[in-house]
């Protein structure tokens, strides 16, 4: 620790949400300490506590939240009993604070450049100075062109982008403490992972200490020193990153990591493991350890006495009176997975030949899926990658014929052409495709109770009434795993991971034969994406059903993949088993967007960069669609000639220019993607 | 076309009513005969489009003079009441607005959000009848009648115009100010004003730059709909203040049954709400910077 006084110590702090007159409390007792210069994360699920403790310390609660008790000091200063003022210069000197969605962080009518100077002129500079400043502290941001910028508005510029303003903002009055509040979520892989260098390489010039607070293990694993694991507003363990993440030593963080599908684990070999029960309600104070419900290594001793923080390493503590026997956590799932899936028989269900759709847009044709070619198979999982306007979601909405594809595009289920429309195609074919939301809060009808939104989807789909429907909806909600006393509640009362259960449940109801499920564990945290994971795996062992699985997240591609399709811009660039997209060689934008995604295991690899941003789909690249950003490019033949979607090994395909041998040599010098747990 | 439509509609003979009961029937005849109320409504309906064409809005039945002369000083009548109700009631609403946003839940905005509902709930008249006999008959400081004597100052006419704006501003309060104030709460949440307190800036600049820039833009399109109101539905104020603007216009015509003064006034307040909507179109996408550059990259 250097002699300058901790960029930030929180000495016991309580805080506090007022709801309906009672008290309760979010953040219990947490104390922590940030070094000058240091980087320290804050994991934990949504609901422990993480945010408000972001908020707390930068005087910022909801008008309901208040800070109990406890002392917060940045850079030696007491921050209780600071007056209004002081707290505005605190935040004008001492701390920044940059969060998720920078398209809603930054105001929507005000251009860039007037934003960032008003940072500035907080500290007593305006006009042509602080314009000047601005310009240097986007340069800062590595963005190319600053002066165009300045005069953007927010709506003008990229996710990636604005993220970047952001941080400029929060930089730019030089703070001691700069706070990252899941500050890449929602972001592209490749986009995250640049977001992420930025923030390493500003830390390492300007010496800002950083508090970063994710729901991505691994995010925290690649950019912090140290880690503390937050429960119901408990720190529960803390010590150096790699100890943590590498040799937990609370039952917590051991269930955390194990919920992860990571290290090339898969369906068929391992189920994921989860956390049972919920996280305690807001305030309910549990007797002896927070943990104590949830926990598979529970004893008397823990309902009665909570564990203090023990020692258990150098610089690490663990709240928990077993902390040398956590990892003997018993496993919720048998990791092996009890019964085989069936082998896919390779005969398609779904076939989509030259699949395109075109939009307009502003007189612009923009083009949304290109020419697309893929035959999902009978059984098996299609794991769909690409980053955001690769046309993922529209392919999939093709498929399901909510959206008409362009003219010449062939869509046939088991073999018999299907009509452009959902409402043109017979009730039989409308239930063989459904698909399961991201967001289920928006998918359920608020107003309906779970039974009546599963009934109705199988009165829709089957005809079914009566006793024989209220027999299925019973049999339906078993096979999702969802308590039958659950049936009368309404989507509101259920948390995110039981109304994706309802979701899942409504699109079994015809038993469909293939459903597409769009980023359907986004929204969730890891214990119950596991859980969500391990059901539609469960669903497909039982039932044969076939998966098309979009998701940005490539652990849990390859999870539940039996096959992978990489799109970008609409074209389709690499398909393949999944183990062997994963493996090198890889088609160089594969290589790209695994190299951007950091590991848990935190072995630095060699980052892959693309240059500039996602073209726009008006004007396509001429040739190969990723030649303006692949860093492999050949020359010319790349700029002019698209590549053949060629079958480099059987069952293998891959649209590059570059030899399949080449390919192999240059990116074997790499250690790529192969990781163990 | 609705416009002639209505006014055709309209039952009785118009001879007849501008000649009174008691007149004689050929007397009524010859009038219809002089009028063109004779002939076919088709025919009628020609004409008078013919008419508009042409710049020609007609003569007037009753008052045997071009429908004109009577229809443009009555506009400007009324647009001088509705730019003084205007200048009083949009800042207050707004400003009434921005404050009950600010302290939501509170008792200042219970107040204002009650009040100001309760206020726009009160219709016109009752308003109108109200404040005459507060301020004309108790105080006795502004006069009954709106109507300033001929060459009076601008400073007159606009406290012989006070209380039929007061008790426009009354009706129009609770609209604009609510909302003002849900602009406002949306924009107070919204993550980009949590930035600007967050850079250390103080409330005032706060609420002045992030806040309310973006919480009045739907208030603008809302005040523009209201210049259609007050065009239009000041045929009872207009009335009890004995003002001759377009809406007393508008009354004594259909009493009348002077067809072509019912469908010239009804056409132009129809054209001043067409235009108010537009200038709010456009006004709204001129402060929207999200429409305004939607077209450049």
């Amino acid at each position: 620790m250097s002699l300058a006084a901790p960029a930030l110590e929180l000495d016991d702090l309580h805080v506090a949400y007022t709801v309906r007159g009672v008290d309760r409390a979010v953040l219990r007792g947490v104390t922590l300490a940030i070094a000058a210069g240091e980087s320290y994360g804050l994991v934990g699920e949504s609901g422990c506590g993480k945010s408000t403790a972001a908020f707390a310390l930068m005087r910022y609660l909801p008008r309901n939240g208040k800070i109990t008790g406890g002392s917060i000091r940045i850079a030696g200063e007491e921050l209780m009993g600071l007056s209004a003022d002081g707290v505005r210069r605190l935040r004008a000197t001492q701390v920044s604070m940059v969060y998720q969605d920078p398209g809603a962080a930054l105001n929507p009518s005000m251009r860039v450049g007037d934003q960032v100077a008003e940072v500035f002129a907080v500290a007593g500079t305006s006009g042509g100075d602080a314009r000047e400043r601005s310009r240097e502290m986007l340069a800062r941001v590595q963005i190319s062109d600053p002066d165009r910028v300045l005069r953007r508005y927010p709506h003008q510029l990229s996710g990636g982008m604005q993220q970047r303003v952001v941080i400029a903002m929060a930089l730019a009055s030089d703070p001691t403490l700069l706070i990252l509040d899941e500050p890449t979520t929602g972001l592209d892989a490749t986009v995250e992972a640049e977001v992420l260098d930025l923030v390493a390489n500003l830390r390492a010039e300007l010496g800002t200490s950083v508090l970063f607070i994710s729901h991505n293990l691994a995010v925290i694993r690649k950019m912090c020193e140290r880690v503390g694991v937050l429960y119901a507003g408990r720190l529960v363990e803390e010590g150096p990153a790699e100890a943590v993440f590498g040799d937990p030593r609370h039952p917590y963080t051991v269930g955390l990591l194990r919920c992860i599908p990571r290290g090339g684990l898969r369906k068929d070999e391992h189920r994921l493991d989860t956390i049972p029960g919920f996280l305690p309600q807001l305030g309910e104070v549990p007797g002896g350890c927070v943990f104590a419900d949830r926990c598979g290594l529970v004893r008397e001793v823990c309902r009665e006495h909570e564990p203090p923080l023990y020692p258990v390493g150098p610089g690490r503590t663990s709240r928990c009176h077993f902390h040398a026997e956590a990892q003997s956590l018993p496993r919720t799932a048998a990791p092996q997975a009890d019964a085989a899936f069936r082998e896919p028989d390779g005969v398609p269900v779904v076939r989509a030949e030259n699949v395109a759709k075109t939009f307009r847009h502003e007189g612009h044709d923009v083009r949304a899926v290109d020419a697309l070619s893929v035959a999902v198979r009978a059984g098996e999982t299609l794991g769909l990658v690409g980053e955001s306007g690769s046309g993922k979601t529209t392919f999939a909405r093709v498929l399901l014929g909510l959206t008409p594809p362009d003219d010449g595009s062939v869509i046939e289920l088991d073999g018999r052409l299907l009509a452009d429309r959902i409402t043109k195609r017979d009730p039989e074919e409308v239930r063989a495709l459904q698909i399961v939301f991201q967001n289920p809060d928006s998918a359920l009808n608020r107003r309906f109770t779970v039974r009546r939104i599963i009934g109705r989807a199988l009165t829709k789909l089957l005809g079914t009434r009566g006793a024989e429907r209220d027999t299925r909806v019973r049999a339906l909600a078993d096979a999702v795993r969802l308590d039958a006393a659950l049936l009368h509640s309404r989507p509101g009362q259920l948390s995110g991971g039981l109304k994706q259960r309802v979701a899942i449940a409504r699109a079994f109801a015809g038993e469909p034969r293939l459903v597409v499920c769009d980023e359907p564990t986004s929204a969730l945290d890891v214990s119950v994406q596991a859980a969500i994971l391990n059901l539609l795996a469960d669903l497909q062992r039982d039932r044969g059903v076939t998966y098309l699985f979009i998701s940005h997240d490539l652990g849990v591609v390859r999870y539940l993949s039996d096959r992978i399709a990489v799109l970008y811009l609409g074209r389709l660039l690499e398909l393949g088993p999944a183990e062997a997209v994963f493996e090198p060689p890889h088609h160089p934008y594969t290589e790209a967007l695994l190299s951007a995604v950091p590991t848990l295991e935190g072995e630095e690899r060699p980052r892959i960069r693309l240059a500039g941003e996602i073209p726009g789909h008006s004007e396509p690249p001429s040739g190969c669609v990723f030649h303006p950003r692949c860093p492999r490019k050949l020359g010319e033949v790349c700029e002019l000639e698209e590549p053949p979607l060629a079958e480099v090994t059987p069952g293998r395909f891959l649209r590059c220019h570059i030899p399949l041998e080449d390919l192999r040599r240059l990116q074997a010098q790499l250690p790529q993607g192969k990781t163990t747990s | 076309m609705i416009i002639f439509a209505a006014a055709q509609i309209l039952p009785g003979d118009v001879g007849r009513a501008i000649l009174g009961p008691f007149a004689d029937q050929r007397a009524v005849d010859q009038l219809n005969e002089e009028l063109g109320t004779n002939r076919s409504v088709v025919v009628q309906y020609a004409d008078w489009i013919g008419g508009i064409l042409r710049g020609d809005l007609g003569d007037s039945y009753a008052f045997r003079r071009p429908v004109e002369d009577l229809v443009w000083p009555a506009l400007q009548n009324s647009a001088k009441l509705a730019l003084l109700a205007f200048v009083i009631v949009v800042p207050v609403a707004i400003l009434g607005g921005v404050v009950a946003a600010l302290g939501e839940g509170r008792f200042r905005d219970r107040v204002i959000s009650i009040g100001g509902l309760s206020a726009t709930a009160i219709p016109e008249f009752v308003w109108a009848v109200f404040l005459i006999i507060v301020f004309a008959l108790w105080l006795d400081v502004l006069p009954v009648s709106a109507q300033a004597p001929d060459g009076a100052g601008v400073l007159t006419q606009a406290r012989y115009l006070l209380l039929p704006a007061l008790a426009l501003v009354f009706v129009l309060f609770g609209y604009i100010a609510r909302m003002a104030r849900a602009g406002t709460i949306e924009a107070l949440d919204a993550d980009y004003a949590r930035t600007a307190y967050l850079k250390g800036l103080p409330r005032r600049t706060v609420l002045r730059r992030h806040v309310l820039r973006n919480s009045l833009l739907p208030t603008i399109a809302v005040v523009a709909t209201q210049v259609g109101y007050l065009f239009g539905g000041l045929v009872v104020i207009e009335l009890i203040f004995n003002y001759h603007g377009i809406g007393e216009l508008l009354y004594r015509a259909v009493q009348r049954q002077d067809f072509p003064l019912i469908q010239s006034t009804v056409l132009l307040i129809g054209i001043v709400y067409l235009l108010a909507t537009l200038a709010a179109d456009i006004l709204y996408s001129l402060l929207n910077p999200r429409i305004r550059l939607a077209h450049e990259e």
